[in-house]
């Protein structure tokens, strides 16, 4: 279980998260949308150790992530996919052995082992024939494919996905959705996906949250997301401009805050 | 803003970099025990940094080892014998040329390198990639770079070494008309052993400088191309001016002890 508590995170002057709270439970596909910039991407990066919150706490499998000593987070990490926005492929090296890098920390896995690990892992993202290949000879889209490709040769509890379908068309993201569907279903992967995408949050989330001005706007299963009565999301699933009336985001979203009810792990 | 807040942030600004800079150091050497981890990388670091930066280090002493002859022989104008200007050759590239041209020479080609390479590396997250790896990347980065510096560097050095001497002897037969003996009588006459480790050990402190300048340098880069370039600017310059600082710290410290 992926448990953030009351976590507050700036960047000097610029507040991003202020009382974030969320859970994500095992076998869940917790899809995280919200405006650019609104602190998804930190979000996330706090439960692998990346970022350190100002306060708060990040818990895995009730492990609390900030205080953990360096080898309990590198041996946390072994357990935890994580699909960066545009792959963050190593471009020095070939698809096989990006794929391949997680595995060689591993001391038990002998050099057989890892190639079929390999092979399989790109053939659950429907890349068999690139391993030779360099990142910069394939097309966004197949380095995003590779990127879950290097997260899911771990054999990870947890994958986080980070935009996955950002900049891609139409038809390369119903495949990467596909795919993370793939993943939950085939391996019980538990996810937590960030995305702006509404299409892609719709079809691979379970719950989904929305992220607001640092935290939780309101969170729940798909069908209440798209029955929400809160004009901030509203405004933001169906993609206006502005918000029912003509209104404001931020008169709307004081005046109605109060009205908002949390669900499961989040809180308005 | 007034002059107070200004110089209130600029000294703020300059401790949070020094204590930075001094955790960037701790977690560096911290990884030096994660030898799995660096080793394999380290050769070929020492291959890029080092080997690769021959052909430059080689061609800077060829031209510093003529001018310096044809230099000698107009300083002396007569009033020194002709031969001292293999002393002279001998002394200045060994103890001080050879270590501070190459050492500038590659801080803009290794420093600028390593920042650009770390810091494109940073912005486009393969340094957060290599964490959620569970690799550590000060082991897997920083340190065969800096291991590939402070050894290759004395190794270029050592070169440039015999190879501007080399020179500045040819020079000396082809435009001085000095035979190879009196060259070698006086490049002889003050030497000792001392110079050539001063030069080395110099030539190592150059190289670990320049290249824990350029990982800092890179791994602290923001933004995209434009923080690159700054980081790879940054590299160099600092660099450069470290390299200044050190060799007057080893001629206060080591050669001055000496005389």
């Amino acid at each position: 279980m992926i448990k953030w508590v009351d976590v507050y995170k700036g960047f000097g002057d610029k507040k991003v998260l202020e009382g974030f709270t969320l859970d994500v439970h095992e076998g869940e596909a917790v899809v995280i949308i919200g405006y650019s910039g609104s602190g998804k991407s930190v979000a996330i990066k706090h439960v692998v150790g990346l970022l350190e919150p100002d306060r708060g706490t990040i818990e895995v499998d009730d492990k609390d992530v900030p205080t953990l000593p360096r080898k309990e987070l590198y041996e946390l990490r072994a357990h935890i996919g994580y699909v960066f926005q545009f792959a963050a492929l190593f471009d020095s090296m070939t698809i096989g052995d990006n794929v391949a890098m997680g595995l060689r920390k591993r001391p038990e896995m002998s050099e057989s082992d890892i190639q079929q690990r390999v092979s399989e892992a790109l053939e659950l993202v429907d890349l068999p024939d690139v391993q030779q290949r360099y990142p910069a000879e394939l097309s966004g889209g197949m380095r995003k494919r590779v990127g879950i490709a290097r997260a899911v040769a771990l054999r990870p509890k947890y994958i986080l996905y980070d935009e996955p379908t950002t900049g891609l068309d139409p038809v390369t993201s119903a495949v990467i959705d596909e795919l993370m569907i793939r993943m939950r279903e085939k391996l019980g992967v538990t996810s937590v996906v960030i995305t702006h995408d509404m299409r892609s949050a719709y079809r691979v989330g379970s719950r989904i949250a929305m992220l607001y001005e640092g935290r939780v706007r309101q969170v729940g299963t798909v069908d209440e997301i798209q029955q929400s009565k809160d004009p901030i999301v509203r405004q933001f699933i169906e993609g206006r401009a502005t918000l029912e009336g003509g209104e404001t985001a931020s008169a709307a979203a004081t005046a109605s805050a109060a009205a908002v009810t949390p669900a499961r792990g989040g809180r308005a | 803003m007034g002059v107070i807040e200004a110089t209130g942030r600029w000294v703020r600004f300059r401790i949070e970099e020094a204590g930075r800079a001094g955790r960037f150091l701790e977690e560096a050497a911290r990884a030096l025990a994660a030898g799995r981890t660096w080793f394999p990388n380290a050769t070929l670091q020492m291959r890029r940094l080092g080997v690769d930066s021959l052909p430059i280090g080689l061609l800077i002493a060829i031209f510093t080892g003529i001018v310096l002859a044809l230099l000698a022989s107009y300083s002396f104008t007569g009033a020194v014998p002709l031969y001292f200007v293999g002393t002279l050759v001998e002394k200045t590239i060994t103890l001080e040329l050879a270590p501070v041209l190459t050492g500038l020479a590659l801080a803009g080609r290794v420093g600028a390198n390593i920042a650009a390479e770390l810091g494109t590396r940073r912005v486009t997250e393969q340094v957060d990639a290599l964490e959620t790896l569970a690799y550590d990347p000060d082991a897997y980065l920083v340190v065969p770079r800096v291991i590939a510096g402070t050894i290759m560097f004395p190794l270029i050095v050592g070169l440039a070494m015999i190879v501007g001497l080399g020179a500045g002897w040819l020079a000396s037969l082809g435009f001085l008309h000095l035979s190879s003996e009196e060259f070698l009588k006086g490049a002889r006459l003050f030497f000792g052993a001392f110079d050539i480790e001063y030069g080395l050990v110099k030539s190592a402190s150059f190289g670990l400088a320049v290249t824990l300048i350029g990982c800092y340098k890179g791994l602290r880069a923001r933004g995209g191309a434009e923080g690159v370039g700054n980081a790879a600017t940054g590299a160099v310059v600092y660099s450069a001016v470290m390299i200044l600082v050190l060799d007057a710290f080893w001629a206060m410290t080591w050669l001055h002890g000496r005389s």
